[in-house]
This record gives C-alpha cells, structure tokens and sequence, in this order.
C-alpha cells in the first residue's frame, strides 16, 4: 500500500523531469505525439545540445553564473559561520540589537525593499555589473541566523576548554566550530547554491547587458525567442539544472541532519 | 607592557604616600589644600592606568567580537538595512528616480485604495496564499510521514521528492507549459481520450479564471519536498517510546498519527505555516513565467502584488507608489506573523 501512494508520488515528481529529458532530444514534431509516446525516440536528435550553444552566447551565461555563484557561496559561508560564531560564542556590547537587526529582515520580503536596494546600487555605478549581484545575496540574514543556530548547539564547554588551553577566538573558530559544522555548511551550502544559480528577478532588474546575464536569463531570452523550438529549449533546461542537481546529491546526505539541528524545524 | 603600568602605578602610589607623610607635618591651610590636591591627581592617574589596563583587556575582547561579525555586518547594512529604511520612507513620496524628491503624505495609499489593477493583485495574491498553504502544508507532511518510516529505497525517494525544489523556475516552468499545453499537452490529451472531456471544454490551464489554480497546483509540486525535509526533521525529534507507548494501548496507525504525530509536531507545523504564508506573498517568477506570456506581462486575472511592485518601479517609475504597495505587501506579512504568533502563545498556554 505504502509503495503504491510513494510511486504514485514518485512519478508525479518525476514525470517533468523526464519528459524534459526525452523531450531534449527529439524532434519538434515528435514532441508533442502521444499516440503512440515514446520516450526514446528512433533517431535522438542530440545535435540539440550542440545547436544550443551556438544559437545563444549560452557559454558566456554559463561563465557568468558559475563565477556568480562561486563567489556568493564563498563568501556566505564564510562572512555567515564568521558572525554566527561571535553571536553564538562571544560576548560584547549591542549583541542583541545586531542579532534582533537579522531576524527582522529574515521575516521580510526581500521585494518589499528590491526598489530602494536597486537605487541605491545605481547610485554607486553598480548597475549592470556582475558585482552587484554578489553584493545582493553574499550577506543575507538567513545565513547568519541558520550557522547561529547550529552554533547554540555546540557545548560552550569545548570553546572554554580550548580557551583554557591558550587557543585564541580565530583559531577556535577555524580548528573547533568549523570541522564541526558540516551539516550546518552542507545546507547552507546547498540553499545558497541553488538560490543564485536559480535567480530570476535579481538578474533581471541589475543585469541589462548581454554579456553579463546569467543563465537564468538567457535560457528565458531563448524560450521567448524560439518558443516553438521545444527540443532546443529543452536541452538548455536539462543544461541548465544539471549543476545545482550535482551539488545537492553530493550534498544531500547532510542535508536532513542539517536542516534538523539548525532549529529550521521551528 | 603590563609591568612597566604597574612600575608606573607603583611609583604613583609611593608618591601619595609620601604627599600624606608631609601633609601630617604641614600646618599651613593653604599648603594643605594644595597637598590634598595634588594627591588627589596623582590618585586618580593611578587608577586611571589600573582602570586602563582593565578596560583595554575587555576591549581587545570586543574587538575580536566585532572583528568576526563585521565582514557579515558591513555588507548587510549596506545593502539591506539601508535598503529597508529607505523603503518606508520612499513610500510616502512621489519619486521618479530622478528629479528630487516630494513627499506625498499617504497620497499613495489613498490611491491604491481606488486602484482597480492593484485590487485584483491583492485578491489574487490572496486567494493564491489561501489555496497553496494548506495543500502544501497537508501534502509535504504526508510525504514525509510516509518517508520516515523504514521502507526500502528511503533516501532515493527522499532525494527525487527534493528535485522539483532546486530545479530552476525558468527551466521547470517550461516543462509545465508543455505538459499543460491546452491544446497539444499530454495532460489535456488524457482527458479527451481517457475522460472523454470535450475538445471545447478542455481546460486553459494559463488563463482565465483556471490560472490561479494552475500557479496553486504547480507551487504544491514544487516546494512540498523541501517542507517535507522541515517535517522529516521534525519526525525525527519524536522520541520512539511515544510510539512504543501507544503500540502497548493498541493504538492503530490513524491514532498513532492523530495522538501522537500530529501534537508532538505542532512547533514544526507552526514554522511551516508560516515561512509557507510569508513564501506565498512573495510570489512572482512562477506567475510571470506560468501564466505571462512571452513577453511577461501578466493579464488582470493573474497578476499579483510583487508584480505591481516590478511594474511600478521598472516600467514606469513611479517608486514612491511602488514602495507604497511594497508596504502594503509587508504590512500584510507581519499581520499573519503576528496572528500567527499569538494564536501559538495561546496554544502554549
């Protein structure tokens, strides 16, 4: 009984992606004939994934968005398990009202203040520029709060012990809480990843230039472009999830234990 | 460092020992006040470097405080602290981005009051929340319920449930247009040949009145796998003897779930609901790239608040009533946080 809800479940998950998948190499033709559908077709046409990267500078948007999302991660991880070490672990003055100054954004949309944030960028010439991006989503709230969470699990008294033992606040950091963190880094690692590699809005309010766009807008401009080229737009959908699909399996085995002990459940 | 203060304060100390010695001998009224003075400084330096050495010791502990929280702090209040306070203000004026700017008043908000496009955003946004919460809620709980338990293949079905989630919109909704299309999707093939629907009736899953549920129905798709991980680490804060326990009463599976389950995730329900609400609100992307078109313009029927937010500012400049809608859009976001947070104290109580 239980195997036959989880197929069901299963397949209503999996049929897009799959459909996606046999769609990419077929022609337009075959797409869309059902009787009778099959999901190899005859001859695969897999000079769709060829014709892709040169009917749109698909390489370039590939670059931009690996350096994109490289970069944030980097920095997230690390400005975020940084600040949450000092929340979690140190004491000093105004403590409160910092942390309080996270929470508060967490809990608000971002497209609540994405008009005064894209002025403000124009104003420091930072429109149109692949920089303002990682400014964008390298320091979010959501970060600091999910490693400070983790952070409040760990014993205070390993901190206190190494402290005792002469190690000073950046080596505790680096040898103790860091090594201790996988769970916590995997997750956030995985969100991160997958939030920049994914973003639409952004890239499309900051980024103008062709050149610059990121995939996201360039598989968008294609499908606007070619909308009746289905096999096309298929194979640079299949492209385009191939990478973020890739970090969470090789992620994904710390991701409940992750999600569980960063108090995420509430 | 340290040792050469304390010589310091040593050496300060003898010398107001001494200025006491001659204080005692000295008769003189005025020489004496000019003793207790000097003493009195000399004193005061004294504790001035003690107190110094102190302070600077807690000081440097500040400092490495701050020094690991400042990369972080820098760039958040720049680009989103500033953001936000700019956001309120701007509400209440009428700016184009580029002349100088006139405040308003709560003009703008009168305005949206009577604006027809804005309205039909903020009923659709509505009846979108109300749809998508609880379905998302009920079906990301089911699967995780049905994935806790010790079944075969467990993580791999965990894994695909978690697809749709970090699959981008743009490529996934290009999937849904297909699979959806009104008139060659697979989907509306089923009915006609396996329901028998008429060609006529076939529904228009991207227009009309249909669109709303079509946005509700791919959003459930999408990110019930990633509350079915919020739950799933919920399922396994419940400690196994509850189980044990109720096994022991003769508890069968429906009032194991219904006694136990059901209560003992009540905190993991409450998150949900409301990251799923505060979610919701936000929706934008999958409304412009389901149901927008080619060129992404959204029809009355479909559009939402973060679109009106887009369109105001983007197209056509005008921030101030931009922002206005944006805070109508945050306003809305605290009062359910808020009912919310009550409606859990008292739950407590």
């Amino acid at each position: 009984m239980v195997y036959i809800i989880l197929f069901i479940i299963t397949a209503i998950m999996i049929v897009p992606f799959l459909w996606m998948l046999s769609a990419s190499i077929k022609t337009n033709r075959e797409v869309f004939v059902m009787d009778p559908f099959v999901w190899i077709p005859e001859i695969p046409k897999w000079d769709n994934y060829i014709k892709i990267w040169t009917k749109i500078p698909l390489l370039k948007f590939v670059q931009n968005t690996v350096l994109l999302t490289i970069v944030v991660t980097l920095l997230q991880i690390f400005t975020s398990s940084f600040a949450a070490y000092s929340f979690a672990k140190l004491e000093f003055k105004n403590k409160n009202a910092l942390f309080f100054a996270y929470i508060a954004t967490i809990a608000m949309p971002w497209q609540v203040y994405m008009v005064p944030q894209f002025i403000m960028m124009r104003s420091m010439g930072l429109n149109d520029k692949l920089l303002a991006m990682i400014c964008l989503q390298a320091f979010s709230a959501f970060g600091v709060f999910m490693m400070k969470q983790f952070y409040a699990g760990i014993p205070d008294d390993l901190c206190e012990a190494a402290r005792i033992d002469g190690m000073n606040e950046y080596r505790i950091y680096a040898r103790i809480m860091l090594p201790l963190s996988k769970p916590a880094l995997s997750t956030l690692i995985i969100f991160t990843f997958v939030n920049t590699w994914n973003d639409y809005l952004g890239p499309l309010i900051y980024l103008k230039t062709e050149t610059k766009k990121t995939i996201q807008l360039g598989l968008r401009m294609f499908i606007g472009q070619y909308s009746a080229e289905y096999g096309l737009i298929m194979a640079g959908s299949v492209v385009s999830l191939v990478p973020v699909i890739l970090v969470f399996l090789c992620l994904q085995k710390y991701f409940v234990e992750g999600v569980a002990s960063t108090g995420l459940k509430g | 460092m340290n040792e050469k203060k304390a010589a310091r304060v040593k050496k300060l100390e003898t010398e107001a020992a001494e200025l006491m010695q001659k204080l005692q001998g000295e008769t003189d009224i005025r020489q004496k006040q000019k003793l207790i003075a000097r003493r009195d400084s000399i004193q005061r330096k004294a504790t001035t470097i003690k107190n110094n050495r102190l302070i600077s010791r807690e000081a440097k502990r500040q400092l490495i405080a701050y020094s690991f929280i400042a990369p972080n702090f820098i760039g958040f209040a720049v680009f989103t602290l500033i953001p936000v306070v700019f956001a309120f203000i701007l509400a209440f004026t009428n700016w184009d981005g580029s002349n100088p700017i006139s405040f308003a008043g709560f003009a703008n908000f009168k305005a949206l009051a009577t604006d027809t496009f804005f309205l039909a955003a903020l009923k659709n946004t509505l009846i979108y929340v109300i749809g998508t919460v609880p379905l998302t809620m009920v079906a990301s709980l089911a699967l995780a319920v049905v994935l806790n338990q010790k079944i075969r293949a467990r993580g791999l079905f965990r894994t695909v449930a978690f697809f749709p989630y970090v699959a981008s919109l743009v490529a996934i909704t290009a999937v849904w247009g297909m699979i959806f299309h009104p008139s060659k999707g697979p989907v509306n093939y089923l009915l006609l040949t396996v329901f028998g629907v008429a060609q006529q009736e076939l529904p228009k899953w991207f227009s009309g009145s249909l669109v709303l549920f079509t946005l509700t129905l791919f959003s459930v798709w999408k990110y019930m796998g990633y509350y079915m991980v919020i739950y799933l680490a919920g399922l396994q804060g419940i400690s196994a003897e509850l189980y044990e326990a109720g096994g022991l009463d003769g508890a069968n599976t429906w009032q194991k779930f219904r006694f136990i389950t059901w209560p003992q995730l009540r905190a993991t329900t409450f998150f949900v609901v409301v990251m799923l609400t505060i979610n919701c609100f936000k929706v934008y992307d999958i409304a412009v790239m389901l149901a927008g078109g080619g060129d992404g313009k959204l029809s009355t029927s479909a559009t939402v608040l973060v679109y009106y937010i887009y369109q105001n500012a983007f197209n056509y400049w005008k921030l101030g009533y931009s922002s206005a809608v944006a805070m109508v859009l945050f306003a809305l976001v605290l009062l359910i946080t808020v009912i919310q947070f009550r409606y859990e104290k008292k739950l407590n109580a």
